[in-house]
């Protein structure tokens, strides 16, 4: 992962709050293979209270046509926003992870999740703006198997508020 | 295409109202979510923490409220493999204080039809104590084939 510089390191020092803008567009080399359980999509179900068959039957999964079980809508944030984290912490980008709220979340889907998938994420950061004194940061995920087939692209809105106008 | 207990119909009405669901949120499911996440910013399950950062209380994960919300949708279409886009913006936490709980209400509404590539879009509500915490929550899904 290449330094954004010595101007970079100043403004984080200078301006505690501003982002350094350098860091849009960057793209983060692939996070080590994840691979997906059926025990781990059972209990991501499990969290949400979900019972839906499609995921801890294989065979009700088999019916409609997937190879197994499949994970719920938002599982990919498993992936993502633990890889999204290692870039925003990253102390040369100026976030101050303390302040931390998730502003939007988005999936765009090729296909489900589903048990056995060996996945990796490519992390970008689509986006730093200081608006008012808050930091809002996109960073976009590239869920695809290890040989490049897309799963699901997911886009993270983090801001970092400023401290007189949380609520 | 056969469907695990959905009621989506091939070509549903535009304004059709899928069937509401509420939700109790207590602290345990948020350790619970937790867990299964992966996200443990403390924000989420220290108090003092949270108030230090100018919260009210420990809030609940903006996921897991997302994660409910998607079950208006994908219990009406059977099928959670038919999501094609999901998006929200969180708007207000949603505080969940030690021994109490917040009721997450949702309800859903077909809002496009598309025939030719067999796709809905749905607009999602979501409210806490009947205050809105989600805005622009909408669901692209894929209907069933027959």
């Amino acid at each position: 992962m290449s330094s954004p510089g010595g101007l970079a390191q100043q403004s984080a020092s200078l301006l505690t709050m501003a982002l350094d803008p350098a860091f849009a567009g960057r793209v983060y080399p692939p996070t080590e293979p994840y691979e997906v359980s059926r025990e781990k999509i059972r209990e991501f179900a499990a969290a949400l209270g979900d019972d839906n068959p499609l995921y801890r039957d294989p065979e009700a999964a088999r019916e409609l046509g997937y190879p197994d079980v499949i994970a719920p809508p938002t599982f990919p944030i498993v992936m993502t926003l633990r890889a999204a984290e290692a870039v925003v912490a990253d102390p040369e980008l100026g976030l101050d992870y303390t302040k931390v709220v998730h502003g939007e979340q988005s999936f765009s889907y090729s296909r489900p999740i589903q048990a056995g998938d060996l996945l990796q994420v490519v992390v970008s950061i689509d986006s730093v703006r200081s608006i008012g004194g808050s930091d809002m940061l996109v960073t976009r995920g590239d869920v695809t198997t290890l040989d490049g087939e897309h799963v699901v692209t997911a886009s993270s809105m983090l801001v970092a508020r400023a401290s007189e106008q949380v609520r | 295409m056969k469907l695990a207990g959905g009621h989506a119909a091939a070509q549903p009405e535009v304004g059709l109202e899928l069937p509401p669901q509420s939700f109790e949120i207590e602290r345990a499911d948020m350790v619970k979510y937790a867990g299964a996440s992966g996200d443990f910013n403390p924000i989420h399950w220290s108090e003092s923490f949270a108030r230090e950062v100018g919260l009210d209380n420990v809030i609940a994960h903006g996921m897991l409220t997302m994660g409910l919300v998607a079950r208006v949708a994908t219990d009406w279409t059977g099928d959670p493999g038919s999501v094609i886009e999901y998006s929200v913006r969180f708007t207000r936490p949603v505080v969940v204080a030690d021994g109490a709980s917040a009721r997450l209400d949702v309800t859903g509404k077909v809002r496009s039809v598309d025939a030719e590539t067999q796709q809905a879009v749905l607009d999602l509500t979501a409210k806490v104590n009947d205050e809105t915490v989600l805005a622009k929550a909408r669901m692209t899904v894929r209907l069933p084939s027959h």
